[in-house]
């Protein structure tokens, strides 16, 4: 029987009192966003609204614990837009959201920094759960930036992939390690790239003693992006089944995926809250619709990261999941 | 040549014989005072009530459509006052939205994204008391904004709807049944806003489908304008002709004017409402540098076919940089007029087709 996970990919919206507070410490220009020195009061903040988002993952019952990634202004560019040798430049869109980052421009070497395994050593202060680690995949944070160092695709997604093993390696005790990779379908490798995507999340992957799940969003890959995906060592891929359940059925049929699984399977932008029922039985429908797979550990998750969702959905949603993964039955 | 829809807008005195129409987007920056009336308004148990922060709003009307007369503009606008936010003004007012708080835009930006939770109805009016009170206190013509339906579906969260395009078409009919009220209370022009189509270009046949429902009925004389902004314009150009709006009016002079080229093949053939200066620079540019500007609008249309406006809408300028920006704009437009009157001015502009 399939073990149901219930978890998220993370970056969630701020309780609306620290939007608040920290719009007003922090200002509303794009100079004023994290960069990784900020001062005592904001500190603050982020540490109280860090210990409540993970009192509400340990009150919806969820089975990993996130650190919520609160402090990334620049969504997933947040491991670039705080290095030293990183300049965050114009504001650009976010994918195809209503959504802005500033531009990371690679200015120098990507050494260690280590600001996201500092907020995973501030999360297991707090929680007794099983931690999940949350990064940027090496192929969508190389096209997240901009380089100006290295001059060369190749090498740039190597650096980035060395740079992310390194923040990886000095995490905490994590049980799982989610690498959002949404680049992979909203801007697919090309011939020869997608092997050097796959050996980039390789080397992230390896860099962690945990499971490691590569979760892609928006769509599904194409079959190539797909089968180099599964040459790398990860755990679990995750496929967006909100976006497109056909050609992500298609992959998993015609390719195989690897012993566990993620499920996008509840709506992380959209305010519609799922029944854990309807959840249930997007579970089995996906069961079904795989003969061949047998999965020992199913992810239940959102398909996308939750901070595109007012506070009160996002609390919904995850409640949603957790309810879902909780009422077993045979799968 | 004439243009008879445009130039009903054509003040008695004017002072040339060429008429080049100017005019706004619609936003204006809001006096400090009025934001420390929300604020205020805002409080639990608070010093405001509803009937003074009505008060300040009309006040406010008055104010900022009196500055658009001052600065010389021949169609006016309240500066939408009395409106927080191109959406949230809207979703409020339409039976069927709801508010679950705020949602990130970027850093600290949020805006308070509405959910579509069930069927969309036409409830209260949405625009028609502040038309009557903006004609009330001008003798210029009004032109009234507009967010449209595919703005207004693309920048929600669509729980009851099967897409967003059957979302966009079923607000495009209560978009209509309030133009229709706005026409009975007298207005003649009225400009729709979909910035949503500069992210989804793809989508434009959407936005073309939902303006036939628009102007479904309502008279050929009334004024209806279509503003974009931000977008690759060779993405929708020459598909938009098709649209059933008199005029298009575009952001271009912050891009300055790379992408004026899409405009001269196939011919343009609606009226331009050309934006002439940049509302992302906090600098009034000067009358000299508008009218070269306006001078490139000369490259697409004919003189009766042009209108400039700002790019877009001005409300996050400085007040006075906002107020700087109509006057040098008014000055420059009279001033190519008075020069295309003398015949000082080589007209570029393909003349319209024998049809």
């Amino acid at each position: 029987m399939t073990e149901l996970v219930a978890t998220s990919p993370g970056l969630y919206p701020l309780p609306d009192w620290a939007k608040d507070e920290l719009g007003d410490l922090k200002g509303h220009q794009k100079h004023d966003l994290i960069s990784g020195d900020e001062g005592e009061e904001i500190v603050d903040v982020y540490e109280r609204a860090r210990s409540e988002v993970v009192d509400v993952q340990e009150s919806a019952g969820l089975d990993r614990v996130v650190e919520g990634q609160l402090r990334w202004d620049d969504m997933l560019a947040h491991p670039l837009a705080v290095h030293d040798n990183v300049d965050t430049q114009g504001i650009v869109r976010y994918y195809d959201n209503n959504n802005f980052y500033r531009d990371p421009v690679v200015q120098g070497e990507l050494d260690f920094d280590g600001d996201v395994a500092a907020e995973l050593d501030a999360t297991a202060e707090l929680t007794d759960a099983p931690l999940q680690a949350v990064l940027p995949g090496p192929y969508s944070l190389a096209d997240l930036a901009t380089d100006e160092h290295y001059g060369d695709d190749a090498e740039f997604l190597g650096a980035i992939a060395e740079f992310l093993a390194g923040e990886a390696d000095a995490f905490p005790d994590v049980e799982t390690l989610f690498l959002l990779e949404p680049s992979l379908t909203e801007n697919a490798p090309d011939d020869g790239e997608d092997e050097r995507a796959s050996e980039a999340i390789d080397a992230v992957a390896n860099a962690v003693d945990a499971e490691v799940v590569v979760n892609t969003y928006w769509g599904a890959l194409e079959e190539k992006v797909h089968a180099h995906l599964l040459d790398a060592d990860i755990d679990a891929v995750g496929y967006d089944f909100v976006a497109n359940k056909e050609e992500n059925l298609y992959n998993i049929n015609e390719y195989g995926t690897k012993d566990e699984i993620a499920l996008g399977l509840v709506d992380g932008q959209n305010t519609l809250v799922e029944e854990p029922e309807t959840i249930r039985e997007r579970v089995q429908w996906v069961d079904d619709q795989t003969p061949s797979a047998e999965f020992e550990k199913a992810y239940l998750t959102t398909n996308t990261e939750l901070f595109y969702l007012p506070v009160n959905k996002f609390e919904a949603k995850l409640e949603a999941l957790a309810a879902a993964a909780a009422t077993e039955v045979e799968a | 040549m004439t243009n008879e829809n445009r130039d009903q807008f054509k003040p008695e005195d004017h002072p040339n014989d060429h008429f080049i129409m100017t005019s706004v987007v619609g936003s204006y920056p809001k006096p400090k005072w009025l934001n420390r009336m929300n604020d205020l308004y805002e409080q639990e148990d608070g010093p405001v009530d509803e009937e003074d922060l009505q008060e300040a709003e009309d006040d406010a009307a008055r104010l900022i459509t009196n500055e658009h007369e001052r600065a010389g503009l021949d169609t006016v606008v309240d500066g939408e006052m009395r409106r927080n936010e191109m959406v949230e003004f809207f979703a409020d007012r339409i039976e069927g939205y709801e508010f679950n708080g705020p949602v990130k835009v970027w850093g600290h930006n949020t805006f308070d994204k509405p959910s579509v939770a069930s069927e969309v109805e036409y409830d209260e009016s949405w625009l028609v008391d502040e038309y009557k009170f903006t004609a009330s206190v001008t003798d210029r013509p009004v032109k009234v904004p507009i967010t449209g339906p595919y703005t207004l579906a693309s920048w929600s969260f669509n729980e009851a709807y099967e897409d967003e395009e059957a979302l966009a078409y079923d607000l495009a009919e209560l978009v209509n049944e309030e133009i229709e009220k706005l026409v009975d209370a007298g207005a003649r022009y009225i400009q729709i806003d979909e910035p949503a189509l500069a992210t989804t270009p793809d989508d434009h046949q959407i936005v073309g489908d939902c303006l036939e429902r628009i102007v479904a009925d309502i008279p050929e004389d009334v004024r209806i304008g279509l503003h974009v902004c931000y977008g690759d314009y060779f993405r929708i150009y020459p598909d938009i002709l098709e649209f059933p709006v008199d005029e298009f009016d575009l952001e271009l002079a912050n891009g300055d004017y790379e992408q004026l080229d899409v405009f001269k093949d196939p011919e343009f053939t609606k009226d331009l409402a050309l934006g002439v200066t940049d509302v992302h620079v906090a600098e009034v540019e000067s009358v000299e540098e508008i009218k070269e500007n306006i001078k490139k609008g000369l490259e697409v249309v004919p003189p009766e076919r042009l209108v400039v406006s700002p790019d877009c809408g001005v409300k996050l300028l400085p007040r006075e940089v906002a107020y700087g920006k109509m006057e040098n704009m008014v000055t420059a437009a009279r001033e190519v007029e008075a020069e295309l009157d003398a015949g000082e001015i080589d007209i570029d502009a393909p003349t319209p087709a024998d049809d």
